[in-house]
């Protein structure tokens, strides 16, 4: 495993060039493709010229920890002069005119953007399976999903493609493929990273944040993302935390003494499959032993976070996707009889079937005398959902589960029951609903070998504690350190791919 | 709530999606699964609950009024279907 720390201390030694590791990383991704699909656009000349930038920087000896480091951006946020395609057939062909906040920040840092990540189309979905390019595929086992929606940063980073992505989290799309892919993935506070630049899928949800091999490498890159936007009227204006400096010292034996990790009843029920309760279970164990306490908690009105998502995000989406009509850019249908008839063929072929759903729904919603019944009552219900998470932080300081009720399922399996889909989120919604942090990492193994993700979640801007307790958990375990048996295929496909590049 | 095929119809010219004959049980089928789960909510006592919009208990900012975006018409413009004049070309809506 590579980590941007290590790659970081081998640029500013001058072991290595941002040119090489690039070149690298863009042999990797292309010859990945085939197998694992995490890219819908790779972007060599702005890759290698942003290299050279950063080797420049480097020279002068002004890089900063991120200088020279190829990232790749999930592509549904905005990243100037390249094409930015939400994995829809509706911006299939579309060029985003300016950077998003966060890739800005990232660019700014000297990050060197190697493409842009497959997702489900819009970010609607937990699989990765709703995308117009096709599923990406998860390292672990081909055959499986990668988790969604931001299920090629997931794949990019797993498969040691790139060693961070960017992701967006609306209803556990960072988190559940992280778990799902065996890397870590960390939803930030909402409002501590700006959504100018992100595609909008539900605007009081959409939240930017890294996806990484470990706690340390989240900090560095969320040290780059979170900050103050005036473009994003929701961002908010805080003091400057170095997510970094605050993995720095040295705690001694017992570092987590003194947390209380609440564990609600909730989460740890008939509906978790065993081996994923198991794995959980001897993540806290180890927890304990760092000096943590846990502490049973309650979370009665958890259990309506599905529906209370499910209602809400679509009316937010089906408000927000009414920009896609075929009149100032991205697809417009060939053949229509005038303005409606346009509209609706430009949306009927440019969406795909989950988008149309969620539009469908979110119109019903929101559509006159039913906008109490569910709506409303689905805020009402997310203040209930939100009470009980402040009532429980005064009891507890970081709240531990599982991430996903199972470890990844077949690709195919659920594509056809949008419910059975809606229900991998389970335990990640109420973190988007309440606009706490949460970040899940590696914390073992089916018996199949796939991964499996410990959810811990906390309070509003407490994303330096959620950071300290994956960092000391990872001091002292190696999950997150165990790569696929896909990488040393990917390696092997790399060496093949390479012989046939140089070969005249 | 059990949807039927008109309300698919009303719906789809709502959201502007047209939908065809065929695809259009098996969209009133996933709807109403998907109100199935819904409509758990409706078991719900929230009276008196004040409705939570937002994630962060704050008042929106307001900034000084002046501009701060360039005119980017003509750079914005480049992804249209079609344009003519700095203006986007739409079907005819008045004959």
């Amino acid at each position: 495993m590579t980590t941007i720390g290590a790659l970081s201390a081998a640029l500013r030694a001058r072991k290595v060039s941002s040119v090489e590791l690039t070149r690298e990383a863009l042999s990797r991704v292309k010859s990945a493709q085939r197998t694992l699909n995490a890219f819908i656009t790779i972007d060599e000349q702005g890759a290698l010229d942003a290299a050279r930038a950063a080797d420049a920087a480097l020279a002068r000896g002004d890089g900063g920890a991120l200088t020279g480091i190829p990232i790749a951006h999930k592509d549904v946020l905005m990243t100037a002069g390249l094409r930015t395609t939400c994995a829809s057939r509706m911006l299939e062909r579309f060029v985003a005119p300016y950077d998003a906040h966060v890739v800005a920040r990232l660019r700014e840092a000297g990050t060197v953007l190697v493409g842009k990540t497959n997702m489900d189309e819009f970010a609607m979905g937990s699989s990765t399976e709703n995308s117009h390019f096709g599923p990406a595929r998860n390292p672990w086992n081909t055959e499986c999903v990668a988790g969604g929606s931001s299920g090629g940063s997931a794949v990019a980073v797993a498969a040691g493609l790139v060693p961070a992505c960017t992701g967006t989290d609306t209803g556990g799309s960072i988190r559940q493929p992280a778990a799902l892919s065996g890397i870590c993935g960390l939803k930030p506070t909402y409002g501590l990273c700006s959504r100018y630049g992100l595609i909008a899928f539900a605007s009081s949800l959409d939240t930017p944040g890294p996806l990484a091999h470990d706690a340390l490498d989240c900090a560095f890159m969320l040290n780059a993302m979170a900050g103050h936007d005036a473009r994003d009227s929701t961002s908010l204006a805080r003091p400057a935390v170095d997510y970094v400096q605050a993995l720095r010292a040295n705690a001694g034996a017992r570092p987590l003494v003194g947390l209380r990790i609440g564990l609600p009843s909730e989460y740890f029920g008939d509906g978790v499959d065993g081996e994923v309760a198991a794995a959980v279970d001897a993540a806290l164990a180890e927890l304990r032993k760092l000096g943590a306490v846990t502490v049973d908690i309650a979370l009665p009105a958890v259990k309506y976070s599905v529906p209370v998502y499910y209602v809400i995000a679509p009316a937010e989406a089906s408000s927000n996707l009414s920009r896609f009509d075929g009149v100032r850019y991205g697809h417009r249908a060939e053949r229509y009889a005038d303005l409606a008839d346009m509209y609706k063929k430009t949306r009927a072929e440019g969406f795909g079937p989950e988008v149309k759903r969620r539009i469908l729904v979110g119109t019903y919603v929101l559509s006159h005398g039913y906008y109490d019944a569910y709506y409303l009552k689905a805020q009402q219900v997310r203040r209930l959902i939100a009470d009980d998470f402040q009532r429980a932080y005064g009891r507890c300081d970081v709240i531990a589960g599982p991430t996903t009720p199972t470890a990844a399922f077949c690709i195919g399996d659920k594509a056809d029951d949008p419910v059975q889909m809606y229900l991998n989120d389970i335990f990640t919604v109420a973190a988007n609903l309440t606009g706490m942090p949460a970040m899940s990492i590696p914390c073992g193994t089916t018996t199949g070998g796939l991964p499996i993700g410990l959810q811990l979640q906390a309070n509003h801007f407490a994303e330096a504690r959620l950071l300290q307790v994956a960092h000391r958990f990872q001091q002292v375990t190696d999950w997150h350190l165990r790569a696929p048996p896909a990488r040393s295929k990917t390696t092997v496909a790399d060496s093949h791919e390479a012989a046939r590049a140089t070969q005249p | 709530m059990s949807f039927s095929l008109d309300d698919v119809a009303r719906l789809a010219r709502l959201a502007r999606i047209d939908i065809d004959a065929d695809a259009a049980n098996d969209v009133r089928a996933k709807l109403d699964a998907i109100f199935a789960l819904i409509d758990a909510l409706q078991a719900i006592d929230t009276a008196g609950i004040e409705p939570m919009a937002h994630a962060q208990n704050v008042t929106l900012p307001l900034r000084e009024d002046i501009v701060t975006e360039g005119d980017e018409r003509a750079r914005y413009q480049q992804q249209a279907p079609a344009v003519a004049a700095g203006l986007y070309l739409v079907p005819r809506v008045i004959e």
